[in-house]
């Protein structure tokens, strides 16, 4: 028993759960001990939280219990994080446990900020000014939204870097959707405000995302630094001074790391993210921290299917790193999105660091299209949820679809 | 590569007018930057307080900081920045800190 090593995961989420089930798999618990911890036991699929506002999905749908996710062996911990000694290699819960590791996993992604914004929380939230970026708005909005008849629906993101980059965009489309359904389209403005000076931050995809959003009349402000949200007055205000009158804001507010990380000299920046290892996931602040999923400062889009792609990098460097072996394998950024359009079409987009999207087909030339709208990336997106719970948590392969972007099949692969 | 003068040397800039080469910069050039791009002038010295954040971050960290970034790393607050920096603090105090175009976040 000597040699057994103790491993601390922080965050139950997509990375912490998909890490503990493939090291347990790989490791025998008198080698390793597994300990995770969470604040609460409600696994929300995160991606379903964009269906809600439109009443496509429930909440009992997308939340699962988190320890049931995980495999025997498992040692979960129920309790918010108190903070992180790196020095002493130790963390304390606020329940007053303290856990010690040889190796810590950083895995509590983001935390939404909607407080550091002037404004957002104040009069009005919940009533004119939401966010579906959690249960609880994403419910209060679906309320919102079914009475809604007529005026002006303002999507505005705050600023980056935000969860799901392309989640905002679709909901958008899914409201152009929604009121067309409903046979009040013609009553209802809807206009996409970003701080960006597109629609999206990669160009390829910014200009289909563009012509998409001017297809189906939804407005397009760039460039637009929110200062302020008056729930009351129904409007946000730039710091630039501009104005823009809204009846209901949907609203992604800042995003900054868990709050622990504050609370823990050293580990994170000054947004509360840990600085990480592009390519290993290894921490820069200690070699025994590795990092996962949205909690990491990497240039890469903050997505499940990100989290997913490093799961295996990941967990092979923790394994070389806890037998005193060199780490050698390498994440290379890739991410893959579908993006829903409504009407039951979906597009894709699949990309790395390097490699901005592009057209062509995923994960090969026959495969699912590319940057092109259709009815089988729609149906991808809806049966993804049940390998969430069934295949990527469990820690499965999908067979053909391995950690590395793929260049076979697509228009222009561009080396990096 | 399309080239710009300022305070009399020759500098490289991409299509934007990023300077490709910070080491090209020198203090002197900020003015003339300043006023090709809109920024007021003269530079106060809150101006330069970002100017110099600028440059060390991108010594230290390959990219220019966000304007969120820029006020966690300061006592310049966001309305500040935009008063100092209108329209887009991020990208006009890079240019005129000559360095590259900020990556934004994906």
């Amino acid at each position: 028993m000597s040699d057994q090593k103790r491993l601390v995961i922080l965050g139950a989420g997509t990375g912490g759960t998909l890490a503990a089930n493939r090291l347990r798999k790989k490791f025998k618990e008198d080698r390793l001990r597994i300990d995770i911890v969470d604040q609460n036991n409600q696994h929300v699929y995160q991606p379903g939280l964009l269906f809600v506002p439109f009443g496509l999905a429930e909440s009992d749908e997308i939340v699962r219990k988190r320890d049931r996710q995980l495999h025997k062996g498992i040692h979960y911990h129920q309790s918010a994080i108190d903070s992180v000694d790196i020095e002493a290699d130790s963390v304390t819960l606020e329940n007053g446990d303290t856990l010690d590791y040889d190796v810590l996993l950083v895995a509590t992604g983001a935390r939404l900020q909607p407080e550091e914004t002037e404004g957002m929380t104040g009069p009005g939230w919940m009533e004119s000014v939401f966010t579906f970026y959690d249960m609880e708005g994403a419910t209060a909005l679906a309320a919102k939204l079914d009475e809604f008849e007529s005026g002006h629906v303002v999507i505005n993101v705050i600023d980056m870097p935000i969860k799901c980059p392309v989640a905002p965009l679709e909901f958008a489309f899914l409201a152009d959707w929604y009121f067309t359904d409903k046979g009040v389209r013609d009553d209802v403005t809807i206009t996409y405000v970003t701080p960006l000076d597109g629609a999206f931050t990669k160009p390829t995809a910014s200009a289909t995302l563009s012509s998409l959003l001017t297809d189906k009349g939804i407005e397009l402000v760039t460039e637009f630094n929110t200062g302020e949200v008056d729930g009351e007055a129904r409007k946000l205000i730039g710091f630039d001074g501009r104005e823009i009158d809204f009846d209901i804001a949907v609203v992604i507010p800042l995003h900054g790391g868990a709050a622990y990380v504050e609370n823990s000299p050293g580990l994170g920046d000054e947004l509360g993210f840990i600085p990480t290892d592009n390519a290993t996931l290894q921490s820069q602040v200690k070699p025994n921290i590795f990092v996962v999923g949205d909690a990491a400062d990497l240039p890469a889009s903050k997505a499940g299917s990100v989290t997913h792609f490093e799961g295996e990098v990941l967990v092979e460097n923790m394994e070389s790193f806890l037998k005193g072996e060199p780490i050698e394998h390498s994440f290379d950024g890739h991410a893959n999105c579908f993006i829903e359009t409504g009407f039951s079409k979906a597009l894709l987009i699949d990309f790395n660091y390097e490699n901005e999207p592009v057209g062509g087909h995923y994960p090969g030339p026959v495969g699912l299209p590319l940057l092109k709208e259709s009815r089988v990336n729609h149906l991808g997106k809806l049966m993804f949820q049940s390998f969430y719970w069934h295949g990527l948590l469990p820690g499965r392969d999908i067979p053909g679809i391995g950690p590395d972007m793929p260049t076979f099949g697509k228009k222009h692969p561009v080396s990096g | 590569m399309p080239t710009k003068t300022f305070a009399g040397t020759s500098v490289d800039v991409n299509d934007e007018g990023f300077f490709e080469d910070p080491t090209q910069w020198t203090k002197e050039m900020a003015p003339e930057i300043a006023d090709e791009y809109g920024v007021p002038t003269p530079l106060t010295d809150r101006a330069w307080v970002v100017i110099d954040l600028m440059r060390s971050e991108y010594f230290d960290k390959g990219t220019g900081p966000t304007v969120r970034k820029i006020s966690k790393l300061s006592d310049v607050t966001t309305k500040e920045l935009f008063v100092l920096f209108p329209k887009g603090p991020a990208k006009l105090a890079a240019m005129v800190a000559g360095i590259p175009k900020p990556k934004g976040c994906i």
